[in-house]
């Protein structure tokens, strides 16, 4: 049992921690080794160089930071944002509600990524553009999550009193609703750290999100397949690191959620 | 039922309406002057003012709004900024091969998910189950435009088997579509799973046990229909999505559909066709959805008395 958490949480730490520390290390993932040119990994070589001669190891780390910046900033932007919409909206009803469910409905009516997607083309290509096209996208679930908890905790005993002595709305909602939509919103966070991954790096891939020389793995992948017969290690690499980091964080909200509830399960008898 | 498809219709009235508006916001959402983005910075100054007269950028935003509702109700969708033809045509000549691949998508999900998730819910924490949601997880973590260069490594450089990438040959569809239909299949499995446990644990299933039917029956044919539902939205779902061209996975593979459309419209910073790929395939996710919805109510008239 204690394998379900170690295990992700181990490859979580690790990518947070490379993301934090990798301004301090003496990382050089713009300097080109020309004898090096797409060396396969090896004992002196680390995980190999790319086709310009660029190491892997430095521009993974640095991929790792792009990818963590972006995660933590679209999923804290879409809870905060996100939650405390829905939460407000669910509470307030009325008309408010309804013009909140149709801009939802809206958004949603965009299948995948396409709307981050048209949203980076036009903003222009960057980290910034793509934490603020990923953030109007990515704020609808958590929205949604905390509306349909308000609108069933709405009734429940403690909101009704406070309302009863007279308790404004604003702390009625940041006081005794916000408190209890916390764990599952956590647990939709992690789902949602994923998401952010896989939506970061496919934008790379694509060409929209981080710009060259800077290191994204999704755009690592993307150079890499040009020179997939000669060199697969360029695509195989940063894919695996992607696919571990984000099956990672997938387990992760799992455990979370079946921990959670287990909880709240006794919490109840 | 005409109750139930009413209200369904009004509410995808509005969606289609916020969704024309998104659409046409996105051109003013590029920052600065789009004409220079679009024609670059070293344009001439007479083809730029050309430009913004033909996009109808010169005018108020409301008198810009009402021209392009009035041209979509004509079809009437502009000329590409590239090749200066009909972006209709564009689209239409892109709509085949989505299609096409969608549907073979569609097809490997299915006959991938539901064996797994019947497996998985048979055998419920028992290593098949563990296996196949296993599995899922995996295919929800791989990212399609990282299995797309590994299927092409595996399937066409090692093994030689498949064209690397584009239509040709008869055979070239299995890759994209493998790609697709697995990453599909992860979710649906998991989605058969649970609706599935949540049907085997109803009376009327313990009756048929209790009549004496074989295992085999009670699930294909008592415990399967009855949990279809769930899974018939999420079906549609996927193939809203899908129908709409699989962006990323169609770029791996230079599959000509409407997501590679898009893509290289945003590469030539041919905004009027990224518009209308955006617009495109929103519209027919949006009405897939609303397909799934009324077959839902059909197959299930209890629905049509639930909603508020």
């Amino acid at each position: 049992m204690t394998m379900r958490l170690w295990f992700p949480a181990s490859i979580v730490i690790l990518w947070g921690g490379l993301a934090l520390v990798s301004p301090l290390l003496p990382l050089n993932p713009h300097a080109i080794d020309l004898a090096n040119i797409l060396t396969p990994p090896g004992a002196t070589t680390w995980l190999g160089y790319d086709d310009l001669g660029r190491s892997i190891a430095d521009r993974l780390a640095t991929g790792a930071q792009t990818s963590f910046i972006v995660a933590l900033a679209v999923v804290f932007l879409g809870v905060t944002l996100g939650g405390l919409l829905g939460a407000t909206s669910g509470y307030l009803s009325g008309w408010v509600d309804h013009i909140f469910v149709r801009i939802v409905d809206i958004l949603l009516a965009f299948p995948g990524l396409l709307l981050a997607i048209a949203l980076a083309a036009a903003l222009g290509p960057g980290i910034e553009n793509v934490i603020v096209a990923l953030s109007l996208t990515g704020w609808v679930g958590y929205a949604r999550l905390a509306r349909a908890q308000v609108l069933s905790l709405k009734q429940a005993d403690h909101v009704v009193a406070a309302r009863a002595i007279g308790t404004s709305t604003w702390r009625i909602l940041t006081r005794h609703l916000l408190p209890l939509l916390t764990a599952p919103l956590i647990v939709e966070a992690s789902f949602g750290i994923a998401g952010a991954i896989i939506a970061e790096a496919g934008l790379s891939f694509l060409g929209l999100g981080v710009q060259p020389p800077e290191a994204s793995w999704g755009s690592m992948i993307r150079d890499g397949t040009r020179y997939m017969l000669v060199a697969p290690h360029l695509v195989i690499i940063p894919g695996m690191t992607l696919m571990l980091v984000v099956l990672a964080a997938n387990l992760l909200g799992d455990w979370l959620r079946d921990w959670l509830d287990i909880k709240d399960q006794v919490g109840k008898r | 039922m005409t109750a139930f498809l009413m209200t369904r219709l009004s509410s995808t009235l509005i969606g289609i309406l916020g969704v024309l508006c998104l659409v046409f916001l996105l051109i003013h959402l590029i920052p600065g002057d789009p004409v220079e983005v679009m024609l670059g910075e070293s344009a001439l100054q007479a083809d730029k003012e050309a430009l913004r007269h033909s996009l109808g950028l010169n005018l108020p935003l409301h008198q810009q709004w009402w021209d392009y509702m009035r041209s979509l109700l004509r079809l009437d969708l502009g000329h590409s900024l590239f090749s200066g033809r009909p972006i209709l045509d564009l689209l239409v000549e892109r709509i085949p091969a989505t299609l096409y691949l969608s549907l073979v998508s569609l097809t490997i999900a299915i006959t991938l998910a539901l064996p797994l998730g019947l497996l998985a819910a048979t055998h419920k924490h028992q290593p098949w189950d563990l296996g196949a949601m296993g599995f899922a997880l995996l295919g929800m973590s791989i990212p399609n435009f990282w299995l797309g260069p590994i299927l092409i490594l595996v399937g066409s450089l090692w093994l030689g088997w498949f064209p690397v990438s584009g239509q040709e040959g008869w055979n070239a569809v299995l890759l994209p579509a493998l790609t697709l239909g697995t990453a599909m299949a992860a979710i649906l499995a998991r989605m058969v799973r649970s609706s599935l446990l949540e049907t085997l644990g109803e009376d009327f299933l313990r009756t048929a046990q209790a009549k004496g039917l074989s295992p085999t029956r009670i699930l294909l044919v008592h415990a399967l229909p009855n949990s279809l539902l769930p899974i018939l939205t999420l079906l549609g779902l996927q193939l809203g999505g899908l129908l709409g061209g699989a962006v990323i996975t169609e770029t791996v593979f230079a599959w000509p559909g409407l997501g590679l459309l898009m893509i290289e419209a945003i590469q030539q910073r041919d905004y009027p066709v990224v518009q209308a790929a955006v617009l495109c395939i929103s519209l027919t996710y949006i009405l897939v959805n609303l397909l799934t919805d009324v077959v839902y109510a059909w197959l299930d008239p209890r629905i049509q008395f639930k909603r508020p």
